[in-house]
């Protein structure tokens, strides 16, 4: 009663906002809200000195490096493949289009540790694809760049494919009309139409990536300022007891994810917008 | 492009009168204007395939390969040891445990945001989206800022003789963190978009509450709650980091499947982690494949439901 009469805007015939709302917001409180809340209370009783301290160490800065550094290539290589594989499910028809157009989903599913020990297998020196290789990919920052685009695969082409789908046929046809080839057509009208859902999708895949573990720390070797990436280093230092530093450092990531989170709902806000106008 | 002389355009595109318009010349190389040559259409899907290849097919074979590439006997041996059983088991119950607990939560969150028109419904739904982009060894990290022996509750969780972390409890309670938003997210923009006019209707005409929810609601979102249970099943089966934090990995009693990879796998036991891996693997499989059910029956449905508004019209 108290909350329908105090949050409820409308008079409304339905019932069991009370318990609904009551229940849900309960559940956020306890599962959520308090708990996220824990991480950046427990950094309020450092001084700021000593969360400098805690978040800029040498070996903490290098994972940073890593982690966005492999996050952001990871994306952009899937933004560019991801756009061609979208392309290629929504235009083009070829054998086992459906089993592959499912497959997409595969790293959602597929555990993380799982995919982990798969792709360390084959990226190994003896590995199925690794033997073929000159160069080291297992136990190397490539290797973490490797699992990170095995993990962000599905989000550019999720979020391609209802949009490619949805291109006016009839701008393509008029820019034909007008002397256009194929290739200015798609760089001058189709581009600019999927051009907020690509960047969406890359900051989804980069913001995924960020927070990723299970499939790096098999692949990675964990080597301190070569291939160690901040997560893990998060739980370094809880094995060593020391909660103030893998709790400021988880401070430092979360606030990207939210920074990263904020700057998703703008693109997606934007690609609304820009399809609306079509 | 357009050199115009006192208003009149001088460069004028010959446009062919009959559709489809068609360019490239003329006889077996005229083609349709909207789509590309072969050779473009064949090397672009080969290098698709290929991507998808490198990155996704092969690590999928690799699991099932390795598994059984010391044999049968191996691989039963593997999976049945009693570590791994009792992985098994903890993940079972960790799932069993946290999909419920989503799927009321995401009822209510989605029958109060979809249903009426609240302040601070915005702040709500951000909540919800919110432990998606959550690294998840930070998922577990807060728990124990929480309920471990340094945590908030952790003195009076000892005296009391209770354990969280490092304890089943903790592996539920991270997973039910991870997996928090799949329904919810599903479920909110269907509601959304199916409106309250078939519950208002129900309810004047004298339908309690649960009468509305089970005769009304549930029939039009069941698929969708379905999808959401399925993704959810999924995530929490598979879950690592989050439940690497909190389990404390006592073999035979906190280790949940994934763990028991790690674990296996770090002592050199290949073929014993992917034994199990498989087992993660198939099912991520049968995931894809109900995903797939499902969506196809939603569909019908929508195919089947526009219909029924033609004739309606």
């Amino acid at each position: 009663m108290i909350l329908s009469r105090s949050l409820l805007k409308r008079h409304t015939v339905l019932p069991g906002f009370d318990l609904a709302l009551g229940f849900s917001l309960l559940y956020v409180s306890l599962i959520v809200l308090i708990p996220l809340s824990a991480a950046f209370l427990r950094t309020f009783e450092l001084t700021w000195q000593q969360f400098l301290d805690a978040t800029t160490t040498p070996r903490v800065l290098a994972s940073y490096r890593l982690t966005f550094g492999a996050s952001f290539l990871a994306a952009l290589l899937n933004a560019f493949f991801g756009l061609i594989v979208a392309w290629v499910l929504v235009r083009y028809r070829f054998p086992a289009k459906r089993l592959i157009d499912e497959l997409v989903d595969l790293p959602f599913a597929l555990p993380t540790a799982v995919a982990g020990i798969a792709l360390t297998a084959i990226y190994a020196q003896n590995g199925f694809i690794g033997k073929w290789l000159p160069f080291k990919v297992s136990y190397t920052p490539l290797g973490v760049w490797v699992a990170l685009v095995f993990i962000g695969l599905p989000f550019v082409v999720r979020t391609l494919q209802p949009v490619l789908e949805d291109v006016n046929r009839e701008l393509e046809e008029a820019a034909a009309t007008l002397g256009a080839n194929r290739w200015q057509t798609f760089t001058k009208v189709i581009f600019p139409v999927v051009m907020p859902a690509l960047l969406t999708g890359f900051a989804l895949a980069f913001a995924r990536a960020l927070g990723e573990y299970g499939s790096v720390i098999f692949i990675a070797g964990n080597m301190p300022m070569v291939s160690e990436i901040t997560p893990l280093l998060i739980i370094t230092k809880l094995e060593q007891y020391d909660y103030a530093g893998a709790t400021a450092i988880a401070v430092v990531m979360l606030v990207a994810a939210f920074v990263l989170l904020l700057v998703i709902n703008l693109l997606q806000a934007w690609a609304r917008k820009r399809q609306g106008g079509l | 492009m357009n050199t115009t002389t006192s208003g009149v355009s001088t460069s004028v595109v010959p446009i062919p009168l009959a559709a489809p318009i068609t360019v490239g010349g003329s006889g077996r190389a005229r083609r349709n204007a909207t789509t590309e040559p072969r050779w473009v259409q064949g090397l672009l899907i080969s290098i698709a395939l290929a991507f998808m290849t490198l990155f996704l097919f092969v690590p999928l074979a690799t699991v099932f390969f390795e598994a059984f590439k010391k044999g049968v006997d191996v691989y039963v041996a593997a999976i049945t040891e009693p570590d791994a059983l009792s992985a098994i088991k903890l993940t079972l119950i960790a799932t069993v445990m946290s999909v419920p607990l989503n799927l009321v939560f995401g009822l209510a969150a989605a029958w109060s945001i979809t249903k009426f028109d609240f302040r601070g419904k915005s702040l709500l739904l951000t909540l919800i989206d919110l432990p998606f982009s959550v690294s998840p060894v930070i998922a577990g990290l807060i728990f124990v800022l929480v309920f471990g022996l340094q945590g908030w509750f952790g003195e009076w969780l000892r005296d009391h003789d209770l354990k969280v972390i490092f304890a089943v409890p903790g592996i539920v309670l991270a997973t039910v963190f991870v997996t928090f938003p799949f329904i919810a997210r599903e479920l909110i923009p269907l509601m959304q978009a199916q409106g309250i006019e078939q519950e208002e209707a129900a309810r004047v005409l004298g339908a309690d509450g649960w009468q509305i929810f089970r005769r009304v609601t549930l029939p039009n979102i069941k698929w969708a709650l379905l999808y959401g249970v399925i993704l959810c099943n999924a995530r929490a089966m598979g879950e690592f980091g989050a439940v690497s934090v909190v389990s404390g990995h006592i073999r035979g009693q906190t280790n949940t499947m994934p763990l028991h990879i790690e674990i296996v796998y770090n002592e050199y036991q290949f073929a014993a982690a992917f034994a199990v891996s498989s087992l993660l693997a198939a099912s991520a499989l049968v995931t894809l494949v109900l995903k797939y059910v499902i969506e196809q029956r939603v569909k019908h449905q929508k195919r089947g439901n526009s219909e029924l508004g033609e004739h309606a019209r």
